[in-house]
């Protein structure tokens, strides 16, 4: 039997009146893994496209693939060298039993022995991930009869990226569960959040838990190594120290350095930027927005300087490298259902996310980190900034019309 | 009267309660439940303000004139107000110092202002008091049910007794540092709202917008 005539053959228990109509949704989500669905927007105001939302989601989960595999290389690469630098003779943990039993060892020289080590950090997060919360997600649609869809594979392999790879498993579950239930499903599910559930997730565990989210200790797993993020480091020390801790600006761009699982290489994020920008699915509008604010503000801060703050001496391509900057940008600002939804508003509310993260970062101490925040912040102004633009075409075009 | 007495101190413990269902006080619930014992003395406050303050404004209600009644009431609830907080400095001083403004600010509290001119105003002093108490114990309910939450997951006590044994003290239990800052009371009263609602359907409000329904041209 293939498989479509299998699902057409259950399909009746699920519909209306069947058996088990109330788990339509859970019927309906596991067909639209295997195929396209036959429903098509019939109301007024929809534009008819064959960019639907599978196709969407689908892409925005493709334009992550360079950063995932990153990810795999550059914690495993991590996490090697911080071994072998630590020569420590009694290596404990079931990741390095199973390494030594395949015969792969920790060696940061090999390739195959780095992405294996970084896959047994990268997997458990990410099934986590989606099992948590895909049950929540599961469960709303049950009750309130909406569909499960695509949506939530993107938001959970966004929010698996930005974490640190030494996240305990129940914190990932608990992170994607408040995102999912607190960003999206109260307000009624994908499409009705004004906040990204992935960064929500992101930030309730920043907040919760400060000590496995934050500091230097956590970005390579392994017990009793520090590391900070370059960041960190030159929120401490300024950048131009980076390079005594054989931080180079080509490194920050390539990624080899310490940081969560998916924003170290900004190389491998460009990518993405690129095949999202291509096939249309990120409004080029906040990123050049977003961009020019960062750069417009670092500049300004660079030209004012400062003698007991070196974050101000931080040029703008220092920014655009060092931290979540530029995952935040590509994958998290271009969102489009917590932007702006107007043209000139998408300019704003991208400038507005660069003006934040760049004050963030350099003028508050308590923060060495900025996109997060500087991201939902933009996310609660959007429909404010879209509220005032629309409100000027009004009155514009009202004045040419008299 | 339409309401017993019984009803007047039970009804706003849930049915009408003024956190939950009118949604006032939500300041003071915010900044004080992040421990029980600073959480269990500021309930103890207000129900002893609106008890009080609605006795006496219901006992003056017959003089007080109408053009002025708001300034005779906030004269009543500064003094209560002032009286509980010199009564927490004398006999609980660390709890005093937690509490900072927040005794004072019971002054402001729609809670106290709203019993005192929804009910106080047009009703028999015994029946007052009870109106107020009932509306203080649901105030103080909801504060406690806050409270237990923010403690137990926030610092793993209750009342300062450890429940669940925090690493830093070599324990298993990571507590949840968000709970102890005010922004969590939102998510656990929005909660508690939800919760409440879903159990009495007869406090969802209707809605205020309608959603298109889907014409096709």
């Amino acid at each position: 039997m293939s498989i479509r005539s299998y699902f057409s053959s259950i399909e009746p228990h699920f519909e209306k009146g069947g058996k088990f109509q109330k788990y339509y949704p859970i019927f309906e989500m596991i067909e639209t893994i295997f195929f396209t669905s036959n429903t098509v927007t019939k109301a007024a105001p929809h534009a008819r496209s064959f960019v639907d939302m599978k196709r969407i989601m689908t892409y925005v989960v493709i334009s992550t693939i360079p950063c995932v595999l990153w990810a795999l290389y550059n914690t495993g690469f991590q996490t090697n060298s911080a071994l072998s630098s630590l020569d420590i003779k009694e290596i404990s943990g079931w990741r390095i039993h199973l390494l030594q039993l395949t015969g792969l060892g920790i060696d940061p020289t090999s390739l195959v022995s780095n992405v294996s080590h970084g896959l047994l950090y990268f997997l458990p997060i990410y099934i986590t991930t989606l099992v948590a919360g895909g049950l929540c997600e599961v469960i709303f649609a049950t009750v309130r009869g909406h569909e499960v869809n695509e949506g939530f594979l993107v938001s959970s392999m966004l929010f698996a990226l930005t974490l640190p790879a030494s996240t305990p498993l129940w914190q990932v579950a608990l992170g994607i569960a408040f995102g999912v239930v607190v960003a999206k499903e109260v307000f009624g599910g994908t499409g009705k959040n004004f906040l990204n559930p992935a960064l929500t997730g992101r930030a309730f565990l920043y907040f919760a838990y400060p000590a496995y989210m934050s500091g230097d200790s956590i970005w390579t797993p392994v017990d009793g190594f520090s590391g900070a993020t370059s960041l960190g480091l030159s929120a401490s020390e300024g950048y131009e120290s980076l390079s005594n801790y054989g931080i180079t600006w080509t490194d920050a761009f390539l990624g080899t350095i310490q940081g969560s699982l998916g924003e170290t290489s900004t190389l491998a994020i460009a990518i993405g930027l690129c095949f999202l920008l291509l096939t249309k699915i990120a409004n080029y509008r906040m990123i050049v927005g977003c961009l020019f604010g960062m750069i417009a503000f670092s500049s300004f801060l660079n030209w004012i300087g400062s003698d007991t703050n070196p974050m101000f001496s931080m040029p703008w391509y220092w920014h655009l490298v060092v931290g979540s900057y530029a995952f935040g940008l590509v994958f998290m600002v271009t969102e489009p259902v917590s932007g702006s939804h107007t043209n000139l508003g998408r300019y704003i509310y991208g400038g507005l996310i660069g003006f934040m993260v760049v004050m963030i970062r350099v003028l508050n101490p308590a923060f060495p980190e900025g996109m997060m925040l500087a991201i939902l912040f933009g996310n609660i102004f959007a429909p404010l900034i879209d509220h005032f633009v629309v409100m000027a075409n009004i009155k514009r075009r009202a004045i040419f019309n008299v | 009267m339409s309401q017993t007495r019984k009803q007047l101190l039970i009804d706003p413990l849930v049915d009408n309660n003024p956190i939950t269902l009118q949604v006032l006080g939500i300041c003071s619930a915010l900044a004080v439940t992040s421990s029980l014992n600073v959480a269990f003395v500021m309930s103890l406050a207000v129900i002893a303000v609106t008890g009080f303050s609605s006795l006496f404004i219901s006992m003056l209600r017959n003089y007080i004139p109408n053009s002025i009644r708001i300034i005779v009431q906030m004269v009543i609830i500064a003094s209560l107000v002032i009286l509980v907080d010199q009564i927490i400095k004398a006999y609980a001083y660390e709890i005093s110092k937690t509490l900072s403004v927040f005794v004072g600010l019971i002054i402001t509290n729609c809670i106290v202002m709203g019993r005192a001119e929804a009910f106080a105003m047009k009703n028999t002093p015994v029946d007052s008091f009870i109106d107020g108490v009932g509306n203080g114990l649901g105030y103080g309910l909801l504060l406690m049910c806050v409270g237990v939450f923010r403690e137990l997951f926030g610092s793993g006590s209750l009342f300062g007794i450890t429940i669940l044994d925090p690493v830093s003290n070599g324990g298993w239990y990571v507590p949840n540092g968000l709970l102890l800052l005010p922004p969590s009371a939102f998510f656990i009263i929005g909660f508690l709202i939800w919760g409440i609602r879903s159990w009495k359907k007869s406090q969802v409000e209707a809605r205020e917008y309608k959603i298109q329904t889907l014409e096709v041209h």
